[in-house]
């Protein structure tokens, strides 16, 4: 999050600092990473006690248990290292009332609650606000779904995994060379022992599977959970009904084991759609704060969701505009990022339009709404990704295409085995364990594997390249594009603005640096990054929204900020990334680029001489688009794009029945990013943006997004080699099943050889060359 | 092969055992918070109150 981008950023341009407590890496001005390291090494013993400008109002999410306590879970940012956790638990245990108070680090969220009125829960907030730890209330207290989905898993994992243990060692004994010496009395009570363990493992771990080939075969439709729940159902009565008659050979192992090794694949799908889900939450949670009303000069906070037309609201610096409106009063600059993308802060003064989600960054204002909350443009944004992900579903996936055609054509077989061997006169018990010996040597166990044991190397293979495989089908829908989108800021450039050389002199830029350092804005920090040497004192700074900096050295005005502030009148290209330095007159101008990725060009070139076309959608003006897909030889761009433009274009390609990767970082990317076929994004990008892409990677290059689509053809490749082999095993067994000859020693070989067979085959998903 | 009878149930036992301290420390959310055990157990011991 925002506390690992600062480190990473510096580590390209300045020795690395640590915090003196917990050496976690900082910026170079700061000693300390947190407040709660500040405090454990000593520095402070009072919590400091600067009064926050406006009073939390979260108490109306608590919520009251039986007992009549009330308890409140929120969001908390900056927690860093176990002095934070004991800080913030510490801070809230000395106030009185306090039950429990607990700091959850794996998913940043803090739970306390307290005996008495639900106010009293603001006044523990503003608490630990005062800590320096700042809060945001999330979705309030609705049940977590995928986290019970992922509970539910974990406990048919378990079972399934307690019962293959046991029934491996028992299996051991029952098909050993020395099982013939063993009398009947203990094959039958090794038998009952097996279906002991395996019937009820079976009946609860089972579910998953049994559950949803129920409902799709409700809906006249088959998948994959079809064939797998009747091989596991068929296998176990067909042992239950060889133990019943003293029979030799079971296959409790066989199907248990299929089990657990597909519910291990179902678990770590389940775990990688559920970290999505958590942070849309988290972006709607930027809707779901308070707000401070203007209304007959007295200020009142209002909960975001409560929000009409025409009210005046006033946003001070370092808040989130609360919602869509036009500016009545004051200059500021936002932070848009969140919406557009663009790293470099965009000043707005009266009559400006504002869009929630958008941060103030250094002057209060004041905006009258011009709609309520949840239709402003970040709620739009919500519900585009939304519907765009339920659009997604029409997506097939290969195993169940398999199932599809494979289903039918194996449970005709098995009825045509019954009605043969009836009708030539076998009697019915026989005939039915000759059309239940097909439909066991046809079990799925390969079909099953081939896609998750493929995947599972996949997903390896990539994490090593710094690549981030989020779901498992993504990978074969990436193997079937024939369209790459690309966005240009934060995608195809760093996002992060570099100096250019110029016609600066050494000490102009020590002065710029020096007054760089007082800044936050983004080409201040190009400045700083680009001078890393001793700096010159200078006195009485001050910084001017959206202006600059101004101070004064040795008595002399220096300024550094933008054009017209800094006095020179001439205009040029409007597009420019530009500061100006005014050192008592003598004026000098800073160039900025936002540079190409490295590798950008070469990336482009290898995926167009592939045959894939690459297309350049930006919300950037045309000169400065035309000149960057000039640069690197795409042909297809379009300029000046909203999120609904881009959202558009995709559909419009969908449509056309092209398959689509985007590649984005924005929010503003974010439906496009969920409306494409699968998309990418770097871990630069904001949050949201990273759990609604289903790839994320990771450094400074454009190359993974070549490599993914490389590793994801492979794989495909393998996974259709590995439905070959599992079919052409099958063709080989089903003609002697059906015949009647295939003795339980066949079954078993050929169902575990096909299975090792698609394994290996899968490992060779290692050899790819060329990355 | 009389041993059998007792050595199964022990074994089935054991298991048993196990599977039930992971549904106990499943139901006690256990595993909600992996990162913050790591590193409470760095917390200073409070000498002087509770």
């Amino acid at each position: 999050m925002e506390s690992t981008e600062i480190p990473t950023k510096q580590a390209h341009h300045s020795e690395l600092a640590r915090c003196l407590y917990c050496n976690t890496p900082v910026s170079t001005e700061q000693r300390f990473c947190c407040s709660g390291c500040e405090e454990a090494y000593g520095n402070i013993k009072e919590a400091k006690s600067a009064a926050p400008e406006q009073k939390p109002f979260f108490s109306v999410f608590a919520v009251q248990d039986s007992a009549g306590h009330y308890s409140l879970t929120l969001s908390i940012k900056n927690i860093h290292c176990a002095a934070c956790v004991q800080r913030v638990e510490r801070g809230l245990y000395e106030h009185e009332g306090v039950l429990t108070a607990r700091v959850n680090m794996s998913t940043d969220r803090l739970t306390y609650s307290w005996k008495g009125a639900k106010e009293y829960g603001d006044i523990l907030a503003n608490a630990v606000i005062n800590l320096g730890y700042d809060l945001v209330p999330f979705g309030g207290s609705k049940k977590d779904h995928s986290n019970d989905q992922e509970k539910y898993l974990l406990r048919c994992l378990a079972v399934a995994g307690f019962a293959m243990g046991n029934l491996m060692m028992i299996s051991i004994g029952l098909w050993s060379e020395e099982s013939k010496l063993m009398g009947n009395a203990t094959q039958d009570f090794l038998h009952w022992v097996s279906i002991v363990i395996a019937l009820p493992a079976i009946m609860y771990a089972g579910r998953p599977f049994f559950y949803s080939a129920i409902s799709i075969l409700k809906k006249r439709h088959t998948n994959m959970d079809v064939p797998i729940s009747l091989a596991i159902i068929l296998a176990s009565a067909m042992s239950v009904s060889e133990t019943l008659n003293h029979g030799e050979h079971i296959y409790f192992d066989s199907a248990v084991m299929l089990l657990f090794f597909l519910l291990i694949g179902r678990y770590l799908d389940v775990r990688a759609k559920g970290k999505a889900k958590e942070s849309a939450q988290e972006l709607l949670s930027k809707l779901q704060g308070t707000a401070t009303v203007l209304k007959d000069g007295k200020q009142r906070v209002v909960p975001i969701h409560e929000l009409k037309e025409g009210m005046t609201i006033l946003v001070s610096a370092g808040e989130n505009v609360p919602v869509d409106g036009k500016v009545s009063w004051g200059i500021s600059e936002l932070d848009v990022s969140l919406i557009t993308g663009e790293t470099i802060p965009k000043s707005v003064k009266e009559e400006d339009k504002v869009f929630a989600g958008t941060v103030n960054i250094s002057a209060p204002i004041r905006i009258i709404a011009s709609n309520s909350s949840d239709t402003s443009l970040l709620g739009d944004i919500v519900k585009l990704m939304e519907q765009s992900e339920k659009s997604q579903a029409y997506f097939v996936r290969i195993a169940d295409k398999a199932a599809q055609l494979y289903t039918p054509i194996v449970h005709f077989m098995g009825l045509m085995t019954f009605l043969g061997w009836w009708l030539l006169g076998l009697a019915w018990q026989l005939a039915l364990l000759n059309a239940i010996t097909v439909l066991i040597i046809t079990c799925p166990c390969a079909l099953g594997l081939a896609v998750p044991v493929t995947q599972v190397l996949a997903r390896g293979k990539l994490f090593k390249n710094g690549i981030l495989l989020k779901s498992g089908d993504a990978l074969e829908r990436l193997a079937g594009i024939d369209i790459v989108v690309l966005d240009k800021t934060g995608t195809l450039t760093t996002g992060l603005p570099t100096l250019l050389d110029g016609q600066y002199n050494y000490r102009q830029l020590q002065i710029a640096a020096s007054l760089a350092v007082n800044s936050k804005h983004p080409l201040s920090k190009a400045i700083s990054n680009a001078y890393s040497k001793e700096l010159v004192s200078i006195e009485k700074v001050k910084e001017f929204p959206g202006m600059g900096v101004q101070a004064f050295l040795d008595d002399k005005e220096v300024k550094l900020g933008s054009r017209q502030w800094c006095g020179e009148d001439s205009i040029n290209d409007p597009e420019s990334l530009e500061l100006w330095l005014n050192i008592d007159g003598e004026k000098v101008c800073f160039n900025f680029i936002d540079s190409l990725r490295s590798d950008a060009r070469e990336v482009v070139g290898k995926m167009q001489d592939a045959g894939l076309v690459i297309a350049l959608l930006s919300g950037d003006t045309k000169q400065v688009v035309n000149k960057v897909a000039k640069s690197i030889g795409i042909s297809t761009y379009f300029a000046s794009l909203s999120p609904v433009d881009k959202c558009k274009y995709i559909d419009s390609m969908r449509e056309k029945g092209r398959k689509i990767l985007m590649v984005g970082d924005g929010l503003n990317d974010a439906p496009s990013l969920s409306s494409a076929s699968v998309s990418m994004s770097p871990s630069s990008a904001i949050d949201i943006t990273q759990n609604t892409a289903d790839i994320v990677f990771q450094g400074e290059k454009l190359a993974p997004v070549y490599q993914s689509w490389r590793v994801a053809l492979k794989a495909n490749k393998l996974i259709k080699q590995n439905f070959t082999i599992a079919v052409l095993y099958n063709i080989c067994a089903i003609p002697l099943a059906v015949m009647g000859y295939v003795t339980p020693l066949i079954a078993a070989i050929a169902m575990s050889s096909s299975s090792l067979v698609v394994i290996g085959n899968s490992f060779r998903l290692n050899r790819i060359r060329g990355l | 092969m009389d041993v059998l009878v007792y050595l199964i149930p022990i074994a089935l036992t054991l298991g048993l055992i196990g599977l039930i301290a992971f549904f106990w420390a499943l139901n006690n959310n256990q595993y909600e918070d992996l990162d913050g055990a790591a590193n409470r157990i760095l917390f200073d011991e409070e000498s002087d109150d509770k």
